[in-house]
């Protein structure tokens, strides 16, 4: 079993893993706890926001890392940079909504924001904790280019501009050895093949999945590492690119399964009929659990990253203490360059878990 | 409970713009990408190929020509010795004949000198019974001139010549 060996040879990397996974939850369930008392608190700002503004200042002085990490996670409708004093360093991003009243409307998040940074409403929508809602309350269906979406098509971009260039390269002297960039990627993507697609998939039908395969690995591998980037968008620490990516998974591996995987799920061979009431269902959760645990790794582990470097740079404002900064900058620096490679991981073991499913999904008969 | 709710937006632009992406990818940047590691791979691996086989032609074309210089050296050597065997062969036989000839000149000379001899013996005794008689005549001339005599004389005579 190839996943076996590889999980044999990467048993350090699976270790800094587990380390982790164990960080996240835990930093995760912290954060439940920070979630709750961040709505409380967001009442209490707009009731003292209402009543008076030199109250509210002098509420939001008070340090709140619970609010200011799940700010950090989550998306926006601006994409704001830093914030020195009064000035904030934000992109203001177009906002398209749809309500069934008042058709398609497109207009800049700016709106959103007075001259003194206050959120008001505009043409009868309301910015409420980045979500755009109606005043009359109407369903609002929110299209907007969010930070997330900025952040998808600015790594689209790039990606594009990256490999198709390549792919030039490679078009016009096929049997020349690569340069540049192209030598930089290349043994990536020989790696994809060789030791994803190939080993996983097998020698006869690795070929017609490797362009999904090389999508997915390069597309979540680039978003992670823009993810760490200062600034950059959490966007495959968002479960609705997870849950994009697992749902694309999902139909790729049913959509080339073939009979023996189908009679693997509904007719297990070489076991009692009776066990067949009991394998059949757990069979068929599973096809669904495969996706739905792609889902959730790839959102807990990037996400996890993230509340992990937070917290720690939050420490220092925490205890208010400029010194922690001696101990806290090496220990996040270090902790980025274990994202670095967890950036890298997580793209590696999402693309080979998929490979794993299409193969057993393509596996044919021969026992 | 947001962090783990899915954004409708965000799934609608992530369909999309992955699936642009997919595509566009897999046109302008899987595609010559891979169908051209393929292809150098190949090429590598067949030039790897051509230089063994040429390599283990090279070693029989050699193995060859060596088989060819020894059976040269061999075919001239058993050129060289049938050569000799012939001119051997040769020498014994002009010797041979050689000897043929002298032992048959010599038969011929002894044969000669055998008939000159017996002509010269012949011819001997012819004078001798020439002298003989001439003799015999003068020596009976002067004994017979009794005729008795004379008969008993040639008688006796007679019966000699017959005896020889």
């Amino acid at each position: 079993m190839p996943i076996k060996t590889f999980f044999k040879k990467m048993y350090f990397s699976n270790i800094i893993l587990g380390l982790l996974l164990s960080f996240s939850s835990f930093s995760l369930l912290a954060n439940e706890e920070a979630v709750a008392h961040d709505t409380t608190q967001a009442h209490a700002d707009t009731a003292a926001h209402a009543a008076a503004p030199a109250a509210h200042e002098a509420e939001s002085t008070k340090f709140d890392p619970g609010k200011l990490i799940l700010h950090h996670i989550a998306d926006e409708h601006d994409w704001h940079f830093f914030t020195i004093g009064h000035f904030h360093a934000t992109l203001p991003l177009p906002c398209i909504v749809y309500t069934a009243s008042q058709g398609v409307q497109i207009f800049s998040s700016s709106n959103f924001k007075n001259e003194h940074h206050e959120e008001i409403p505009y043409n009868g929508f309301v910015l409420e904790h980045g979500k755009i809602h109606a005043e009359n309350g109407e369903k609002v269906y929110d299209f907007s280019i969010t930070k997330n979406v900025a952040s998808l098509l600015v790594s689209a971009v790039l990606l594009l501009t990256i490999f198709i260039g390549i792919g030039k390269r490679y078009k016009e002297n096929p049997h020349r050895a690569p340069k540049g960039i192209q030598s930089m990627f290349e043994p990536i993507i020989i790696f994809v093949r060789d030791e994803i697609a190939k080993n996983n998939i097998g020698e006869k039908h690795y070929r017609r999945f490797m362009p999904y395969l090389l999508t997915v690995f390069f597309f979540i591998w680039f978003n992670n590492m823009l993810g760490l980037v200062p600034g950059g968008a959490n966007l495959t620490g968002n479960i609705a690119v997870t849950l994009v990516l697992a749902i694309i998974a999902f139909f790729v591996t049913n959509f080339n399964g073939r009979s023996t995987y189908w009679t693997h799920i509904f007719a297990m061979p070489g076991v009692p009929k009776w066990m067949l009431v009991i394998l059949t269902p757990v069979e068929i959760v599973g096809i669904f659990m495969k996706p739905f645990s792609l889902m959730v790794r790839l959102f807990a582990n990037i996400t996890a990253g993230h509340i992990i470097l937070l917290s720690l740079v939050s420490l220092i404002f925490i205890f208010e203490n400029a010194a922690l900064g001696l101990a806290v900058v090496p220990f996040s620096l270090f902790m980025n360059v274990i994202e670095l490679i967890v950036a890298f991981i997580q793209a590696f073991i999402f693309t080979m878990l998929v490979s794993t499913y299409i193969g057993a999904a393509v596996e044919e008969h021969h026992h | 409970m947001e962090l783990i709710t899915p954004d409708f937006g965000l799934i609608f632009w992530q369909l999309l713009v992955f699936g642009i992406l997919f595509f566009l990818l897999a046109k302008f940047a899987w595609k010559p990408i891979i169908q051209s590691l393929a292809e150098r791979e190949q090429s590598i691996d067949e030039a790897i190929k051509l230089s063994e086989t040429t390599r283990a032609e090279m070693a029989e074309l050699k193995a060859g020509n060596e088989q060819l210089i020894a059976s040269a050296r061999a075919e001239r050597d058993a050129l060289i010795k049938q050569a000799k065997e012939a001119s051997d062969a040769m020498i014994a036989q002009a010797k041979l004949d050689a000897q043929t000839a002298a032992n048959q000149e010599i038969e011929k000379a002894r044969v000669a000198f055998e008939q000159e001899k017996a002509s010269a013996v012949a011819a001997i005794r012819k004078e001798a019974a020439t002298l003989s008689l001439d003799l015999a005549e003068k020596v009976l001339k002067s004994q017979l001139k009794d005729k008795a005599a004379q008969e008993k004389l040639v008688t006796e005579w007679m019966a000699d010549v017959k005896l020889s």
